[in-house]
């Protein structure tokens, strides 16, 4: 064949892949789509150099695409061609009457409409990772992607997954893996959750319908994923379209927009130019290295070296022995101690998502070790699986870790004041003040999983943690990653190897930013002595050396690093269970263990509205237990008429009393129940029922009824309470209402307390929103009128000038007396919720109970949103409050050092002061993520609880939480009070 | 709010007072402005890495991205050693309302703390009289000058955005830019009275100087609005140099002035008392005020298209307009209003690419910015909305992409527009 006809190159270089399209005489020649390791310019020379025969001596027109083409399109002065604008060509060549694309790649997700002029999206910042991201849940689940992909397709059910992010959905992945949920359910809610991202990130409230291609290799590759987004797209098959290029679409797209250029190139040049493409300038920052030479690093490890306990070797020792297992969130660690609290055994391992079957096979080795001489006397169990692994071999205790680990640091060093706790999923850190723990601070969501994604990442270069952490210590230049959340680390990671950094400079950067997270964002320190004089730091990620060496440079001060600093927790555990010992332990005997045999069955739990998701775990000897409950009632116990006041369940119930209502006018107006209206959802209602009109509330909120709204939120990164508004809507008008209802409050109602009272922008202007982003409105009447509830008059005629418009005329004067009525409706609920708050007070006082406001905003209290968490409290011994039930008792309004803008925030302020007057009270705030004005007042609330000796403990909520982190979070805060009450604090 | 450190008589003779950077030229001037009434002032200009570093390390990391980096750049500078920290005040601008920007001055005074300046004053430059210090006032002739800073720097940024991508000698824009901003800064800094009068020959003078000396090419280039949060819209610092970038793809920037901010914010006090009747006497103030401005820029525009072929601004209450059926003025926290209006107002006025700037989690932004992005284009089917977070962890590579996307967008249009050819990407 003679070759003398233009050949047609697209090259397409994603975050993690490379694909090339070579087209010659309109025929496809050859393709291929293959991993590139961050070795850009050596990966595509090396697939080029494979089409010197196919190519000959033809010109050559080119084009370059991908967000790692991008640079060396510019280096090698090659043409270059955005993605989603190939792919479009692609569509627009080969599939003209497609409506809708949806393309997932390694790290961006694109969707793009054609109809109505080409609207082409990719994620924003926070969504980052979609192949990625599949890839890394894999690893998780400790699968390969065809593995888990296979397995999705035999699940039974899917749960919930945070779609928000990737960091968010491990959190929800993790405690689901060690309740021993079976991995093909996971895998599909995985898919599942990849799915509602993109809808939610992308289609901002387009409709993805029509006919739809599906481009990129998630999409080629997992069937899994397909089915999915079949499901959730309801698509029937005719309108979806897999073609066979898909994996390879923006490489043919290159090829096609590059037959519309003039350039050509020989084989040869293309060659010399990218093979002499140097990156221009990078845009990485580089950092001191960790150590400068290798005798500085030697008196560091000399120095860390004497952090050591006592070992003994077990076959040398008879006598009592005491075991601690500590069963975190990716691993899971036991230690056998001796009298003596030498150390017999230890073992550390990651839990490969069955952390059951590993501590089976490790007591069996235990057993076997102890032979005859060694009795173990008192078993403890901390962690995330705590209560699954104490159920399972019937451990004699189970502890909380934060006492587990204060624990273990006391032992180390009496003297311990700071104590730094990084594991796989969390970062953990108390403070001691006179022998106590005197606060706690635990990372939210978004610091989730630094630790083990270190590990993950190395893995995915092909190393062992330990070797990839020896390759940075020494690394030149470090680079900067950045320290919001893995998610970014991960694409500042991609954007450090397209410039050319080593593993160990990637290696020794990681190791900063999972130091400088923990720092800024968990501790929210400025300097060392914020901490204290004797640190102890501790959890697995200490191990490295890079992670120490980072942590003391950062800190400006020598820390305590036992060599045992992965089974911190496990020791605290041992030494729990020592001090706590009977006779003998309850633990399985070796004969029992033989016959163990452990089950798990996912399904729903019916015992109240929350409808959790429930594991049943099954154990050989008939015992059962339960995970995944909200309440106790799931727990399989009998329904509890738990008799403690909970302002929270108060709530809800004055608010199921606005039953909905005919009305004399035939016309009903419709009130959504979130957002401002669980404060003023009393007043409207009175108000338009003393207008004659049938009025009807939404109800409270759940999981189907935020999905119901889901298409149409235009910002993923808004608050979820703002999100589940669409949800609302939806209900409204599939239950017929003739008009919905929510005003525009710019302010709030004034208390008088504060220098303002704002709402803050979301609650305030969100109507905006809805009436732009949601088709369904245009069926119905939306009212959003921008009024005040602060003057009567002013609303009156806004009320009736915009119910006029509506309905045609309407009396101003029984507008007037409407408004009056709600009025007083309104002050008459708040009387009642803040005589309640009293006696709830006065009730905990009486019964000498410990009393809790968990306060956050009015919305809080919905049960999708809040989570049950005030259940959960009440379950653990508190009595609960809210904080505009309180907030009047504290003895003077607080004057914050920041400007008290906002009626709900204000309200927080006077409930700390109010906690700090009262000695059996305190406070937990709830925050919804994504909530930029709590950025203020949790610093605010923090800083008037701790001057006033209180404990503070914060709780972020999203669109699922995990309640396993949050129940470690109030059990911490028990225990922290109960120890500074044995302390005499 | 109590025990904040005031900024006395006594400190205004011997203090020196750090500003923020966010507009290079509006700030030179505003700042001699300050100088001529008795205060030394110096504009920092820190930038870079260790300024988001100390950002990150005082401030709430959730806090919005620009109050990192004002207070980033105000520790940075502190810690430079180049000030007396016993003679050194800052001074923030704060708008009050509903929106956590509120807070900055706040915030600003958490982190001196933090970072072990207590004693450093934090000024509040503000017209809403929310902090008063003894030690500075905004007399009459001082709000005079600072508002001829905000004019001239709002004229030099429009002629540098429409010049600078068709300039024939690299540099040769800025460089004007540069005799000009001296020259302003001279005369604003000098204690002779200004009168309006002289402004608007000021005004004339520049405009010709830019369209008769300044040679530009008449190459068709793709227009690129930009509108957003005030100080990720305006500051390099905040965009990562976005201008430059889009510059360098070969396009033309168009953003609206800060007097147009300005304007929104007199308004404000103007719409309260027409939807909630709310003070009445101070909506009167700045009914007046408003219209002042209003006239005044009216003004220009006059000039504008007297002295030179240059785009002239647009009449505000043209923008104002422009949001009918989209979203109401009552929307007011942060940017409010005005970032949609300036959306529209760009696509109606041809600019059909529109990068909408906003710092991570900025809650404004969720309803006027990505919440009006539907139903603006649904009405103005093949407009190009883009909307970029910028944070401090956030990848420039992927910001980057995402601009790229547009620019592609923009570059098929105009080049089916002219010759059904595609252009070279660059």
């Amino acid at each position: 064949m003679k070759k003398t006809s233009l050949a047609l190159l697209g090259i397409d270089i994603g975050s993690t892949t490379a694909k090339v399209v070579l087209e010659q005489n309109g025929v496809i020649t050859y393709q291929c789509y293959e991993r590139h390791f961050s070795q850009v310019r050596s990966k595509t020379l090396e697939i080029l150099s494979r089409l010197k025969e196919l190519i000959g001596d033809a010109p050559v027109k080119v084009a370059i695409s991908g967000s790692a083409g991008l640079g060396l399109a510019a280096a090698a002065e090659l043409p270059f061609v955005q993605e989603v604008f190939a792919t479009g060509e692609t569509v627009r060549h080969l599939q003209p009457d497609t409506n809708v694309v949806v393309e997932l790649g390694g790290e961006d997700a694109k969707v793009i409409f054609f109809d109505g002029g080409t609207d082409e999206r990719m994620n924003g910042s926070c969504a980052g990772g979609t192949g990625a991201f599949i890839d890394q849940m894999a690893t998780l689940l400790d699968l390969s992607v065809e593995e888990m992909d296979r397995l999705s397709l035999e699940a039974e059910r899917v749960y919930p997954i945070a779609s928000r992010c990737g960091v968010f959905a491990k959190t929800d992945i993790q405690p689901l893996l060690n309740q021993g949920a079976a991995k093909a359910d996971i895998a599909a809610s995985i898919f599942r959750a990849v799915v509602n991202q993109t809808i939610a990130g992308l289609a901002q409230g387009r409709r993805i319908t029509g006919k739809v291609m599906f481009l990129g290799g998630p999409l080629s590759f997992n069937m899994g994923l397909r089915k999915q987004f079949l499901h959730v797209l309801k698509l029937e098959p005719e309108n979806a379209i897999f073609p066979d290029y898909a994996r390879v679409s923006v490489a043919l797209g290159a090829a096609i927009y590059a037959s519309s250029l003039q350039e050509t190139y020989t084989y040869s040049e293309l060659i010399d130019r990218i093979s002499s493409a140097t990156a221009a300038g990078t845009n990485t920052v580089t950092l001191e290295p960790l150590f400068y030479s290798e005798e500085e690093y030697n008196a560091f490890a000399a120095r860390h070296a004497k952090a050591t306990l006592p070992e003994r070797d077990p076959a040398q020792y008879s006598g009592d022995a005491y075991l601690g297992i500590d069963c975190g969130s990716t691993t899971t660690k036991l230690l056998l101690m001796s009298e003596g609290k030498e150390i017999l055994y230890t073992y550390y391992s990651s839990n490969k998502g069955n952390p059951v079957h590993i501590v089976k096979e490790q007591l069996e080795a235990i057993y076997a070790l102890c032979g005859e001489r060694i009795r173990i006397r008192g078993t403890a169990v901390t962690g995330y699986g705590e209560e699954l692994i104490r159920h399972a071999f019937h451990l004699d205790h189970g502890l909380v870790e934060t006492m587990a680990h204060f624990t273990a640091a006391k032992h180390f060093n009496p003297d311990v004041d700071f104590i730094l706790d990084i594991g796989g999923q969390d970062i953990k850190c108390f403070q001691i003040k006179n022998g106590a723990i005197d606060s706690i601070m635990l990372n939210e969501a978004c610091s989730s999983g630094c630790g083990s994604f270190i590990e993950t990442f190395a893995r995915g270069l092909g190393y062992e943690a330990a070797e990839f952490a020896r390759l940075g210590l020494f690394a030149k230049a470090p680079v900067d990653l950045g320290s919001r959340c893995t998610v970014f680390m991960n694409s500042s990671v991609k954007q450090a190897q397209k410039d050319g950094a080593t593993v160990g400079d990637i290696s020794a950067g990681l190791s900063v930013s999972v130091v400088k997270n923990a720092i800024y964002k968990v501790i929210r320190a400025g300097s060392a002595d914020e901490l204290g004089k004797n640190i102890v730091v501790q959890g697995g990620t200490f191990h490295s050396d890079a992670v120490l060496r980072s942590f003391e440079r950062e800190l400006g001060r020598p820390v305590i690093r036992p060599a045992i600093a992965g089974l911190m927790g496990a020791l605290g555990a041992a030494i729990y269970a020592q001090k706590n010992a009977d006779i003998a332990s309850s633990v399985l005997s070796a004969e029992e263990l033989q016959s163990f045999q452990h089950t798990s069955k996912a399904t729903v739990c019916h015992g109240c509205t929350n409808r959790c998701n429930i594991t049943v775990n099954t154990f050989a000897d008939g015992g059962r237990y339960i995970s995944g409950n909200k309440c106790e009632k799931g727990a399989g116990l009998r329904p509890s008429e738990n008799p403690l006041p909970n302002l929270h369940a108060f709530k809800r119930e004055r608010l199921e009393q606005l039953v909905p209502t005919e009305g004399t006018r035939g016309l009903t107006i419709g009130l959504p129940l979130a957002l401002g209206m669980y404060e003023l959802g009393v007043f409207w209602y009175t108000l338009f029922c003393e207008l004659g009109f049938g009025v009807r509330l939404s109800g409270f909120s759940s999981r189907k009824l935020y999905a119901k709204g889901q298409y149409s939120i235009p910002s993923d990164t808004a608050c979820y309470p703002a999100k589940i508004m669409h949800g609302h809507i939806e209900a409204l008008i599939e239950a017929g209402v003739d008009a919905i209802f929510y005003p525009c409050l710019t302010r709030n109602v004034d208390e008088g307390v504060s220098d303002n009272h704002y709402n803050c922008p979301v609650v305030a202007y969100y109507p905006e929103v809805l009436e732009h982003n949601m088709d369904s409105l245009a069926g119905v009447k939306f009212l959003y009128p921008y009024v005040t509830v602060n003057a009567e008059r002013q609303l009156a005629r806004e009320i009736h000038a915009t119910l006029q418009d509506a309905f045609g005329p309407i009396d101003l004067g029984s507008v007037k007396q409407a408004v009056r009525a709600a009025g007083r409706a309104y002050a008459r609920h708040m009387a009642s919720l803040r005589e309640e708050g009293e006696r709830a007070v006065r009730y905990a006082t009486e019964q000498k109970k410990r009393l809790m406001v968990l306060c956050g905003r009015p919305y809080h209290i919905d049960p999708e949103i809040g989570h049950g968490i005030d259940k959960l409290a009440t379950s653990l011994g508190f009595v609960v409050v809210t904080e505009d039930a309180v907030a009047h008792l504290a003895s003077h309004p607080v004057r914050p050092k920041v400007l008290n803008q906002w009626t709900y925030h204000a309200r927080l302020y006077n409930a700390a002061r109010f906690v700090t007057e009262q000695k059996n009270a305190e406070l937990v705030q709830l925050v919804s993520f994504g909530c930029g004005i709590d950025a203020i007042t949790t610093d605010e609330v923090r800083e008037l609880l701790e001057a006033g000796g209180k404990l503070y403990t914060q709780i972020k909520i999203d669109e699922i939480t995990n309640l396993g982190a949050v129940t470690i979070r109030l059990r911490s805060l028990l225990g922290a009070l109960e120890q500074q009450e044995k302390e005499g604090v | 709010m109590e025990d904040r450190i005031l900024f006395t008589k006594q400190m205004k003779k011997d203090y020196t007072i750090l500003l923020p950077n966010m507009l290079p030229m509006h700030f030179k001037i505003m700042s001699a402005a300050l100088q001529t009434y008795g205060y030394k002032t110096v504009l920092l200009e820190n930038d870079g890495h260790d300024v988001i570093e100390c950002g990150l390390k005082y401030t709430h990391n959730d806090t919005c991205y620009p109050a990192l980096l004002v207070i980033g750049q105000f520790i940075d500078a502190l810690q430079s050693g180049r000030y007396d920290l016993n003679k050194t005040a800052v001074m923030m601008t704060q708008t009050g309302g509903g929106c956590r920007a509120s807070n900055y001055i706040a915030l600003i005074r958490k982190a001196l703390k933090k970072a072990g300046f207590p004693q450093v004053p934090v000024i509040s430059l503000n017209v809403a009289g929310l902090e008063k210090n003894p030690g500075f006032r905004i007399t009459l002739g001082l709000g005079k000058r600072i508002l001829y800073g905000v004019y001239y720097g709002d004229l030099l940024m429009s002629l540098v955005n429409q010049c600078r991508p068709y300039e024939i000698t690299p540099g040769a824009t800025q460089a004007m830019a540069d005799k000009w901003v001296a020259r302003l800064t001279a005369e604003v800094g000098s204690k002779k009275p200004i009168s309006y009068r002289s402004v608007r020959k000021n005004y004339a003078a520049i405009l010709q100087d830019f369209d008769r000396n300044l040679p530009r090419t008449a190459a068709r280039k793709v227009r690129v609005g930009i509108v957003g949060e005030i100080f990720v819209k305006f500051a390099p610092i905040g965009n990562n140099h976005l201008e430059d970038f889009l510059v360098g793809e070969g396009a033309e920037t168009v953003m609206a002035g800060l007097q147009d901010f300005l304007m929104y914010t007199v308004n404000t006090a103007v719409v309260d008392y027409r939807l909630y009747g709310m003070k009445r006497g101070k909506a009167a103030v700045m009914r007046f005020a408003y219209n002042f401005l209003h006239k005044k820029q009216l003004d220009f525009i006059r000039l504008y298209k007297e002295n030179s072929s240059f785009t002239p601004p647009t009449d505000f209450e043209r923008t104002r307009a422009a949001i009918e059926g989209y979203i109401s003025e009552g929307v007011q926290m942060g940017e409010g209003w005005l970032l949609t209006a300036e959306m529209l107002e760009l696509i109606e006025s041809g600019v059909k690419n529109v990068v909408c700037t906003q710092p991570f989690g900025c809650l404004p932004n969720h309803i006027v910015g990505k919440g009006m992005m539907k139903v603006i284009r649904e009405h103005h089917p093949g407009v190009n909305l883009v909307a970029i977070d910028y944070d401090s962890s956030a990848s420039r590579i992927n910001q980057e992409n995402r601009l790229k996307l547009m620019l592609a967008g923009a570059n098929r249009v105009m080049a089916e527009e002219e010759a059904g050819a595609y252009p070279l990407a660059k």
